[in-house]
């Protein structure tokens, strides 16, 4: 439950920025994972205290993000979307290397210190049975949680949220509206990388921490087909019950099939209903 | 600068256009021939590689470049084909009314190879053909995972992690290895010129402008009568083939087959041979896979004269690759060949060229989603 | 003869009738338009004849043959071609190209004599270039035989646009909206084609359009639909005097 989560958080980066800029990101969980790094770096490095060096860490991926919209996709903003996915999967391998070459990172394995155990907590009193998550899971869904109810706030009641759905759908048209189209790119970006970030932070109990853990951000695109490509509630949604499944699989079918659930369910969703769970459809006037 | 004159209808399907081609393509030709026999063994090797990549880069670049359909799993094609040819020629078919499993020769397994390819092609392509855009590309990525992770569960036939040796094709009678050196050099130079004739002559016929067609519009496509459903998933097994007959001889190339080889990162590899190459064109093929194959060389040769500390980087490939890649989407779209088209121009118009001839308008996006 | 009719034509997109009840059919030889404000459904209909929609209720014949139920790619085939409002030429091939896609419903296609080129492939080829070379000089368009489309101007794009139309040798042609953006020089070499492919080519028109100008010129019949409905039907001169009409569309005099 709590890899479904983490799913649905990077799923939702993912689909932040699509939906801002029609962008898919395949570099979603490169920003996972150089979230992770930094966390790593201000509170093991460093020894800031764990919430303090996860918030700069977010911090600084919002900046990271920024940065990367502005050097990297904003020169290829006009051309068609192939173009503009090859460049995401380019940036995704740029990110892995410089990971690897940076001192102190390098390409071994990391932890933090978190101060969330892994002993199980009773969440209901004994009377009513038994439901015991462990401490660093719990921690997991709550920030998911509230991460979501952030980010649902922020779109549905500033302007901000107005002008990137804007931006989207008819760029010329936004420019003429005079809505800094670029700046709220880089702030989608800003934003979905420090989503990103949280992810990393939040998974780095679990699975440490590691110049390939990006490979994780692959699940994303499962999850967000599942819930519907340009919707931030379905990529949650997507992300728990991809998590779920692959949990299932993994106990009652036969070994290696966990590892393509996911992609098993996306193909089907695909075809069955490609626009996932709460996905519009939308067709072209001639 | 040359003037083509034309005469007749004739001249203009051709595809040499006039009489130059002949010469320089002919004059290529001769080297290539002649290569094996002033060569070390060395570089045979890595020219027959070379060929094999740009058949697998051919088909993708008729999926991709001329159908419009972008497949992030061309890796799973790739293994397919290398692991039925693998398979085929090697331990072969137990069937339920044989005592000892058939084995197959070569001129039975190859196009075999091509064609249980082909097959895995329709498989997804017809999933695939209400899906467009970048639906459709991850739903061609979730089909190589799928597929990678058969190809290493699948122990009794594929052997997984632990491995499938290839055998050689050696024809007793005459004691000839065609897997062996020179002779395998002609074989995949022989395959790879088969299949780029086949491919232009797909082409310059009403298939090919069926393909363009579908990439451009759909529905205007419908409209002129191009039945979608039936030229995507021809594209799709016509590009799954020819992929599949280049890992047919991967497999040889190798000797040794394990699910490694056809991993997510092949896939992206091919997609950036395609378009480093140059999206659209046949040549683009063939100098995305010099490309592909001479970045590691390069590299190797450039990191004698790089200074100690970013030479020894593990990550130092990839990441020139990722830049590479960045580099030409932002500043050279059309590729290699792109490139290679505008130096020929710069020579042929010399000094009159002008720097904007190529110059891009500068495009707003609007939204595919109401495409 | 009526070589097209519609009956009882209607479409729903999700509980707004985009077209409701519409009945009319067009003679073989004639040149029939539809007008109407904008968003009336007359491209609508298009795409419904095309095939690109599907029908809810009604029926259509074509040429004897009822085409309510039949697929898209197969129109080309049975004989009926048409253009669109927004030009949907393939951009990055050349014009030859984009009309030699025309002649892709008379092509038998089989890819292996075509990867081998077999000399049955090549006389096809030829064949077809010569029938589309014959629209080129109709059309006047050999100026811009190998330019890519998306290097054309835009009048250039809309005349392509007809010319790969022509190239499917059609019965019955469905022109969106014609003149839209072209000039008044253009506009008067588009009504002269249209009167050349009604009585040269022998090809039935059927029209939407908003210059009343160039209705008037070409049309025999005009058919009048406001949001959906039939609205009047008849010749050019009774429907541009029927007051409905005026009121809904064309404009009278304010009290």
């Amino acid at each position: 439950m709590s890899i479904g989560c983490i799913y649905a958080l990077v799923a939702l980066g993912f689909v932040l920025i699509y939906k801002a800029t029609e962008v898919v990101n395949f570099a979603q969980g490169e920003l996972l994972m150089l979230g992770a790094f930094f966390a790593y770096t201000f509170i093991t490095l460093f020894g800031w205290n764990y919430w303090i060096g996860a918030a700069a860490a977010i911090g600084c991926m919002f900046f990271v993000g920024n940065l990367v919209d502005r050097v990297v996709l904003r020169p290829v903003l006009g051309q068609p979307q192939f173009a503009i996915v090859m460049v995401t999967i380019g940036f995704g391998y740029v990110a892995r290397s410089v990971a690897g070459m940076i001192p102190g990172w390098g390409t071994e394995t990391y932890a933090i210190e978190t101060p969330f155990s892994s002993e199980g907590m009773q969440l209901i009193p004994e009377s009513m049975g038994t439901l015991v998550v462990a401490q660093t899971d719990l921690s997991v869904i709550v920030a998911t949680i509230l991460l979501c109810i952030v980010l649902y706030l922020f779109f549905t009641y500033t302007k901000l949220g107005l002008a990137m759905q804007a931006s989207s759908q008819n760029q010329l048209a936004s420019y003429y509206m005079g809505i800094p189209v670029k700046s709220v790119f880089s702030m989608i970006w800003g934003i979905s990388a420090a989503v990103a970030a949280a992810a990393g932070i939040l998974l780095a109990p679990t699975t440490l921490i590691d110049a390939n853990m990006g490979f994780i951000g692959l699940k994303a695109f499962p999850a967000a087909v599942l819930g519907g490509f340009g919707s931030i509630p379905g990529a949650v949604v997507g992300g728990i019950i991809i998590g779920i499944i692959e949990t299932l699989a993994g106990f009652y079918l036969p070994p290696g099939v966990k590892n393509v659930a996911a992609y098993v369910v996306l193909l089907v969703v695909l075809v069955v209903r490609p626009q996932g769970l709460f996905g519009e459809k939308t067709g072209k006037r001639v | 600068m040359r003037f083509l004159f034309k005469t007749s209808y004739e001249q203009d399907i051709r595809i040499a256009k006039h009489s130059g081609y002949y010469w320089s393509y002919g004059a290529l030709l001769l080297i290539i021939l002649c290569a094996p026999y002033f060569l070390d063994e060395y570089y045979i090797g890595q020219m027959t590689q070379l060929y094999i990549l740009a058949i697998a880069g051919v088909g993708l670049m008729l999926l991709s470049g001329y159908t419009g359909l972008i497949s992030l799993g061309h890796a799973a094609f790739f293994g397919i084909g290398a692991y039925t040819e693998a398979v085929l020629t090697g331990n072969g078919i137990p069937l339920p009314f044989m005592d000892e499993p058939i084995v197959f020769s070569f001129f039975i397994s190859f196009p075999m190879a091509g064609v249980l390819a082909a097959v895995a092609g329709v498989v997804i392509g017809i999933p695939a053909l209400r899906l467009t855009g970048i639906y459709l590309a991850i739903a061609t990525f979730a089909f190589a995972i799928i597929v990678e992770e058969i190809l290493s569960r699948w122990e009794s036939v594929t052997n997984g992690y632990t491995g499938l040796l290839v055998d050689s094709i050696y024809f007793e009678s005459i004691d000839f290895d065609l897997t062996e050196g020179v002779s395998f050099y002609f074989l995949c130079l022989g395959v790879l010129i088969a299949v780029i004739l086949f491919s232009l002559n797909l082409l310059r016929s009403a298939t090919g402008r069926s393909m363009m067609a579908v990439r451009d519009s759909e529905i205007s496509a419908q409209s002129m009568g191009v039945n979608l459903a039936q030229t995507k998933t021809l594209a799709f097994a016509i590009s799954a083939g020819i992929t599949g007959l280049a890992g047919a001889l991967f497999a040889h190339k190798l000797g040794f087959l394990s699910p490694e080889s056809f991993t997510v990162l092949q896939s992206l590899e091919l997609l950036v041979l395609v378009v480093v190459g140059g999206l659209g064109s046949i040549h683009g093929a063939i100098f995305g896979a010099m490309f592909v194959l001479a970045l590691p060389q390069g590299l190797a040769i450039m990191k004698d004269y790089l200074p100690h500390y970013i030479s020894e980087q593990p990550g130092f490939e990839p990441l020139i690759f990722g830049l590479i890649l960045i580099f030409f989407v932002m500043f050279e779209p059309l590729g290699i060949y792109g490139r290679w088209l505008k130096v020929k121009l710069y020579f042929q118009m010399f000094p009159l060229y002008k720097k904007a001839t190529f110059k891009r308008q500068k495009s707003y996006m609007k939204s595919e989603r109401l495409k | 003869m009526s070589l097209f009719t519609a009956e009882n034509l209607a479409i729903n997109f999700g509980g707004v009738k985009a077209v409701d009840g519409v009945n009319f059919d067009i003679k073989e030889g004639e040149c029939f338009t539809i007008i109407g404000p904008n968003g009336a459904g007359k491209t609508t209909i298009f795409n419904l004849i095309s095939r690109i929609y599907d029908a809810s209720e009604g029926r259509m014949t074509f040429n004897g043959q009822d085409i309510t139920e039949v697929p898209p790619h197969d129109i080309a085939g049975l004989g009926i071609a048409r253009t669109f409002q927004n030009i949907e030429l393939f951009e990055h091939a050349s014009v030859l190209q984009n009309l030699l896609v025309g002649r892709h419903c008379h092509t038998k296609r089989s890819i292996w004599s075509e990867g081998l080129f077999l000399p049955s492939v090549r006389k096809a080829e030829l064949a077809h270039r010569e029938k589309v070379e014959e629209i080129i000089d109709f059309l006047d368009l050999q100026h811009y035989r190998e330019s890519l489309i998306m290097n054309l101007p835009y009048g250039v794009r809309k005349v392509v646009e007809l010319g790969r139309a022509l190239c499917t040798e059609p019965k019955l042609i469905l022109l969106d909206e014609p003149s839209s953006g072209l000039n008044v020089e253009e506009t008067q070499d588009m009504s002269f084609w249209i009167d050349d492919i009604k009585k040269d080519l022998g090809i039935t028109v059927l029209m939407v359009e908003h210059d009343m100008g160039l209705v008037s010129e070409v049309s025999d019949r005009v058919l009048v639909l406001n949001y959906g409905r039939m609205l009047a039907y008849g010749s050019p001169q009774e429907v541009q005097n029927d007051p409905e009409v005026i009121k809904a569309y064309l404009g009278g005099d304010d009290e």
